[in-house]
């Protein structure tokens, strides 16, 4: 090997490697100012929802607002906590009925299924993204609820009766409603997002299972799900992100009652559901500055299962790193 | 590399063995090929392989005795690894792929409807062109993934050793059992996917162009390997390099665009090989 071949071809050629470098300089600065933009406007919204928040704040505890149970404007009674819960219980509802569903479904277009039936069922599963929320709201008031009424919980309460989260009156109305509209509206994103995640499982992976003499359920398994594990809870945290925020709905379903029972069957409120609902009738400043505080809580919420995903991420990432190259 | 001069020595046909097959069991031998002295382990009739219109194999008849390498040979494209595949249909997992003909272990159909597939891969493992280890997995689970398929009791710790000390990795990793697979060099993967192989006990392994994704000391050590595995195992091996082949195999097979031109003892096909093409492509004048 020529032990100059390196600098030769470095001084044959300045120019262009200089022009090179500046293009990339050019476009490493465009890309580093829209980044900062983004974080700009976040900072932005904010810190205005923290100005209109700051009336609310007057002489009120942070931890007995976020801790208190009442809600109500007429006596300036202000407690975060019949949402937050309404909040996380149906987003919870959502993902444990939509992350199975999504995982199967996304097996099914890109690993098992009979060929000739995936293309209609992606092509159903893009038709469930495009559908309005207030459409999913539509249908969930005049056909969810009431199979919920009549059917769906009277069997959950005959035969798991005996968990708390199933006794009670059976209205229809309420978190399994809410939670079960949510895992509707989420499946598509989860769904889709997995398929792409499994497409990026190398093929050798499966064949080695294969070779070995594994069924196909058993490549799956062994190779291509805890290879895929790290994108699968990527997109759960999308799906989760959707839930979270998703305001229309839910509202339309849950029963909009700022309660806190240990029933799925009863009704009850979500941060975004209540904010919407009242802010166009809310009179004092310090009725807005109460909503504009639940928004903060809900962006708090946001963030800390953001951080909390992606820890669990990267730990569970750990050993496909390197695979992946 | 001294090994490599004995090779030349080692390479006579496999022992006889007692229990010769009965002559009317005994399947034709291929154009080329001597008759086998004993039951051949696989026996290829009449393969054709199609992927959708692509004709990838045309009429192949070989016989592959037991306890022997076998190397297949011929420029790229030519419908090595097709054939490779179709030795434990693997080719039936790439849509649109069929194979038609008789393929034969230790005498019984193995293209057959009734023939489950799974089960023969476990009888016929293979190693791939790239290291492919289970990323998730540790060095020892790696080795124990065929037991946990197959539900072989006990905690696998004995196999685990003995099928690494095969693979000649055991020193190398005997105290990092739990560590990643992908903490291992290239060449040491790929000695544990061939490890991760023999785990279950296959009768046959296949192993596509081994170490053509490694160094040459490497690729030394998974020749010594084969010369090993050999006592043991029936080895069918893809190599485009001419070389590994003259040095690991005791049979060639010379494919071309999907003809299996010539197949006989390595060192005819290398000195003096009854086809032209064949001619050609050992001393470089195309592929
Ligand atoms: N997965 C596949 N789908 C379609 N055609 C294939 C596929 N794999 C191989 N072929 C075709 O089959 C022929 C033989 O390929 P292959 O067996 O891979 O050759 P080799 O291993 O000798 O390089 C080639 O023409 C190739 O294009
Ligand atoms: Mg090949």
């Amino acid at each position: 090997m020529p032990p100059t071949s390196d600098t030769g071809a470095a001084r044959a050629t300045p120019a262009p490697a200089r022009f090179a470098n500046l293009g990339d300089r050019a476009w490493g600065w465009g890309i580093s100012i829209l980044g900062g933009t983004i974080l700009v406007v976040a900072g932005l919204v904010l810190l205005e929802l923290g100005r209109v928040a700051r009336p609310a704040w007057e002489g009120m505890n942070v931890l007995r607002f976020l801790t208190s149970t009442d809600w109500d404007p007429v006596q300036e009674k202000f407690g975060a906590l019949p949402f937050v819960y309404g909040t996380l219980v149906t987003s919870a509802v959502a993902i444990l009925v939509a992350l199975p569903v999504s995982v199967g479904l996304a097996l099914f277009l890109s690993e098992m299924g009979p060929r000739r039936l995936r293309p209609p069922v992606a092509y159903a599963i893009e038709v469930l993204a495009a559908i309005p929320s207030v459409i999913y709201g539509l249908w969930g008031l005049f056909v969810l609820v009431p199979w919920l009424r009549g059917t769906l919980e009277p069997f959950l309460q005959g035969t798991l009766g005996f968990l708390p989260i199933f006794r009670g009156p059976m209205i229809g109305h309420g978190y399994l409603a809410g939670g079960l509209i949510l895992a509707l509206m989420i499946l598509p994103t989860i769904a889709s997002v997995t398929i792409e995640v499994l497409k990026t499982v190398p093929a050798a992976l499966r064949e080695g299972a294969l070779a070995l003499g594994a069924t196909r359920w058993e490549a799956i398994r062994m190779a291509v799900l805890p290879y895929a594990r790290p994108g699968i809870l990527g997109a759960t945290l999308l799906g989760l992100g959707r839930a979270l925020g998703e305001t229309m709905a839910v509202t339309m379903v849950i029963g909009n009652s700022p309660a806190i029972s240990a029933s799925l069957f009863a009704p009850g409120y979500t941060l975004p559901a209540v904010i919407a609902n009242e802010f166009a009738e809310a009179t004092g400043d310090v009725h807005i500055g109460a909503l504009a505080s639940l928004g903060l809580v809900l962006f708090g919420i946001t963030l800390l299962l953001n951080a909390a995903a992606r820890i669990l991420i990267s730990a569970v990432s750990r050993g496909t790193r390197g695979a992946r190259a | 590399m001294n090994v490599h001069q004995e090779i030349a020595a080692v390479k006579s046909p496999p022992p006889l063995s007692p229990e010769v097959a009965s002559e009317s069991r005994r399947p034709r031998p291929a154009p080329g090929q001597e008759a086998p002295a004993i039951q051949p382990k696989l026996t290829v009739e009449h393969l054709n392989a199609w992927y959708g219109q692509n004709h990838a194999l045309h009429d192949v008849n070989l016989v592959v005795p037991p306890r022997s390498v076998t190397a297949a040979i011929g420029p790229s494209g030519c419908g090595k690894s097709t054939f490779l595949r179709c030795l434990n249909r693997m080719h039936e997992l790439i849509p649109g792929a069929r194979a038609e003909g008789t393929l034969r272990i230790d005498g019984k159909d193995l293209l057959g409807r009734d023939v489950d597939p799974v089960t023969l891969r476990r009888r016929v493992g293979m190693v791939f062109q790239r290291p492919n280890p289970f990323p998730t997995m540790s060095i020892r689970d790696n080795v124990a993934a065929g037991l946990k398929l197959n539900r072989v009791p006990g905690d696998h710790a004995e196999i685990v050793e003995r099928t690494l000390r095969q693979a000649a990795l055991w020193d190398e990793v005997k105290d990092r059992l739990g560590a990643s697979a992908l903490s291992l060099s290239g060449g040491q993967q790929q000695r544990l996917c061939i490890a991760r192989a023999l785990a279950v006990q296959p009768e046959v392994l296949l192993m596509d162009e081994p170490a053509s994704a490694l160094d040459p000391i490497a690729t030394a050590k998974i020749e010594d390997l084969i010369h090993e595995l050999k006592e043991r195992y029936t080895i069918v091996i893809v190599t485009h390099n001419m070389q590994q082949a003259g040095r690991v195999s005791d049979q060639t097979a010379f494919f071309y665009m999907g003809d299996l031109v010539e197949v006989g003892p390595t060192e005819k096909i290398f000195t003096n090989p009854s086809e032209k093409r064949t001619e050609d492509y050992v001393t470089g004048k195309f592929g």
